[in-house]
């Protein structure tokens, strides 16, 4: 156990060095860029006023809402304890919604469809993996291929297709939002099953995207594990094939579950656009009515927000894996 | 070297991945040559117009006539007017007059229609019709008027004296022009865009931009990757760990996340094509680190390289004459990875309308971006937005495939 204590304070640490970085970054990126954003801000706001102390009023008073006259240190304090609040500021494409209020509106669409869709799409994904590299022949033909070309479409390109086909053509789902535009959240049978026919497009894309990166991955570490030496042996001991083939996945799973904590940083960018092409109501649409509304607060914690999940992700994913990998506890009491 | 390369085209996985890739490089090469047309020039006043060929009207009345005795022509010109779905709106327009069911045959043209004519008022408001469908059917019937003609469109012009039309000539039913000696015929094969530009052009072009978008974008991740990689991996030391600790920041924070900052703080007016590619660049380098460090690593303590320290040679000989060589071939790969990754990265920008600004040069995210905003793929638009997923998906699908290829080449044990 000491071992496990010793690997989990190091990832701990390691996890606090990173948000610190990622946060300081999230504050300085936008504030190091040419562009001047509360100019642009102003400009917007502006449009139409000929007046330039009026002008310089109004570019004063968004320099005084940002903070950006302060000096650089004060600011990032003055970040950092509004962020603890869980301040983000007043939205400037929807206002007067503060940030924090759409975000929250929009986070838990985004995790009720990207959890479910990433742990089906792995669970599918390896399932068919290890399928193709113990049957091989006509599945495996036929199946990498496919998987191959899928998993190269580009995100947008899969939740596209399946929208022109499901939504557009065989009209099955709706193409648009997370529910009936013509309903009030509640919890009445009609809202949830419009609710549960909304999700069906965007989920399947996300997993579909999914699917073809991990059959490839799946197959490629079972094929090497199923050649390996220790197999042979086994086999010649006459140990049965059922509990060998345990073993050999077992084994192949490990670095699958790596790749399962690696690859949610991605994962999330594939829901973005999945979510943006459904105009699902979640963090991705967000992100794009921020862009394009120049909602400069908005884009911040958005941004925020998801790196902090991405990192929190790991975090939980690889204090797991020190659970069931025993070389690494291993590794960490030599 | 000779020998690698011989090897490299024998592998059917890279051969068919290089022959996709240089196909596609050789159309953006040759297509500008054979059609110099700008890609950004506006042609369509309209959106999405169908793929086709366009022939000038004006021009294919003064064009030789010919005359041809088809029989199915009436048939096919009435057909285009009055398809299945027009006879069953009819029906149902004439049966909520009233009209006895087994009095209207909607496979008799001609009985149809003179039940029309005879009944249908567009003044009429029947009941229970909405707006949308009223109006529908005034439009059907102005499209039926002459339709069962037989006689000629007469052609007049106006005489700049009196004013009076005077006819100048008539267009037979039977009159067909040569399409190659109608002066101007133009063909759309991809339709045009939202904006009325031909897709074809603008789609090749935009390819090339794309790709060099890749190159410029995977290049630069590369090169630093590469560099960062050797130092870390050879030097080893406080080096090492100051070079590992951003590196493995990066891998933790989404690189996306990054990318999305970084331009949206640029600006729209600032963001050219290479801008991009540049910050793209700037933000993917991390796995080449990584996995370059861990190679270097592998190699540092052999004995070559040893016997190379012990000659005295410099630290840039030594990488660059016994340590180079042995990683080129993974170098090579993730290139391709990061070259592909790159499109992939700008098309996502794009598509969240941060991608390069939009008057100058088109690319294939923005293309996207465009068709999306017009809803192409609500409307049934499919040539403004599928060829491009096509290229895309042909693009990131030959270089993986020339990376699988070079994978099995240089990695024995991955042989099948």
């Amino acid at each position: 156990m000491k071992g496990y204590r010793k690997y989990f304070l190091n990832k701990m640490i390691w996890f606090s060095i990173t948000l610190v970085c990622a946060f300081v970054l999230n504050f300085i990126l936008p504030r190091l860029m040419p562009g001047d954003p509360v100019a642009l801000i102003t400009a917007r706001a502006v449009r139409g006023m000929s007046s330039q102390s009026g002008i310089q009023e109004v570019y004063n008073q968004y320099a005084e809402l940002f903070g950006t006259n302060k000096p650089m240190l004060e600011q990032f304090f003055l970040y950092v304890r509004n962020v603890i609040r869980g301040d983000f500021g007043t939205s400037l494409s929807q206002y007067p919604r503060s940030v924090a209020d759409i975000l929250n509106s929009s986070i838990w669409w985004t995790i009720a469809l990207q959890f479910p869709a990433i742990i089906v799409g792995w669970l599918i994904g390896n399932t068919l993996g290890a399928l193709a590299a113990y049957l091989k022949g006509g599945v495996d033909k036929v199946l990498l291929p496919v998987s191959i070309f899928v998993s190269n479409l580009p995100a947008f390109g899969t939740a596209i297709i399946l929208l022109v086909i499901f939504g557009v053509g065989l009209k099955w789902f709706p193409t648009s939002g997370g529910y009936g535009f013509d309903l009030i959240p509640n919890f009445s049978y009609a809202f949830i099953w419009s609710v549960i026919v909304h999700y069906q497009l965007p989920f399947w894309s996300v997993v579909l995207i999914a699917i073809g990166g991990w059959a490839i991955g799946m197959r490629s570490m079972s094929i090497y594990e199923l050649n390996a030496d220790y197999v042979k042996y086994s086999r010649f001991m006459g140990i049965k094939d059922r509990k060998i083939i345990g073993y050999v996945f077992r084994n192949a799973m490990l670095p699958q579950i790596t790749g399962l904590a690696l690859s949610i940083g991605t994962m999330v960018s594939g829901a973005i656009v999945a979510e943006i092409i459904f105009s699902y109501p979640g963090l991705g649409s967000t992100i794009l009515t921020a862009v394009r509304g120049q909602d400069y607060p908005l884009i911040s914690a958005t941004t925020l927000l998801i790196t902090l999940m991405v990192l929190s992700a790991n975090f939980f994913i690889e204090i797991i894996y020190g659970f069931i990998d025993p070389r690494i506890k291993a590794a960490q009491a030599d | 070297m000779k020998h690698t390369l011989q090897q490299v085209f024998r592998s059917g996985k890279f051969v068919v991945g290089f022959s996709i890739f240089m196909a596609i490089l050789l159309i953006v090469i040759v297509y500008p040559l054979i059609i110099p047309d700008p890609p950004l020039a506006i042609i369509g006043q309209g959106t999405f117009f169908e793929p086709g060929i366009y022939v000038s009207v004006y021009d294919s009345i003064g064009s030789p006539t010919y005359t041809l005795n088809l029989d199915d022509a009436a048939a096919k010109r009435i057909g285009t007017k009055l398809g299945d779905q027009e006879r069953l709106d009819m029906k149902e327009w004439l049966l909520a007059y009233e009209i006895p069911e087994n009095e209207i045959d909607i496979t008799d043209t001609e009985k149809l229609l003179e039940l029309w004519v005879n009944n249908y008022d567009p003044k009429l408001r029947l009941e229970g019709m909405t707006n949308a469908k009223r109006q529908y059917y005034v439009r059907l019937n102005d499209s039926l008027k002459g339709i069962l003609a037989t006689e000629g469109a007469i052609i007049a012009e106006k005489n700049p004296e009196t004013g009076a039309l005077e006819e100048t000539g008539v267009v037979q039913q039977t009159d067909y022009v040569n399409i190659s000696q109608v002066p101007n015929v133009r063909v759309l094969p991809l339709g045009t865009d939202n904006f009325g530009r031909d897709m074809l052009t603008e789609l090749v072009s935009a390819t090339g931009t794309s790709l060099k978008v890749g190159f410029i974008a995977g290049t630069i991740a590369t090169l630093i990757g590469l560099a960062l990689g050797l130092l870390a991996g050879y030097l080893g030391g406080l080096v090492d760990d100051i070079i590992m600790f951003f590196t493995n920041l990066f891998t933790v924070i989404p690189s996306f996340v990054i990318l999305i900052l970084i331009m949206f703080s640029i600006g729209q007016e600032y963001r050219g094509a290479i801008t991009v590619a540049v910050v793209i660049g700037l933000t993917s380098w991390y796995w080449t680190t990584r996995a370059v460090r861990a190679q270097v690593i592998s190699l540092r303590n052999r004995d070559h390289v040893n016997l190379s320290k012990l000659s005295g040679h410099s630290i840039i000989h030594i990488i660059i004459t016994d340590i180079l060589p042995y990683i080129a071939s993974y170098v090579v790969m993730a290139l391709i990875l990061q070259i592909s990754q790159g499109i992939l990265s700008e098309a996502f920008l794009s598509f969240l309308g941060l991608g390069p600004r939009t008057t100058e040069v088109p690319t294939l995210g923005l293309m996207m971006q465009w068709a999306m905003i017009y809803s192409a793929h609500l409307l049934g638009k499919w040539w403004a937005y599928f060829p491009v997923i096509i290229v895309i998906a042909l693009i990131t699908f030959s270089m993986n495939l020339m990376n699988t290829g070079l994978d099995q080449v240089f990695n024995p044990t991955l042989r099948d």
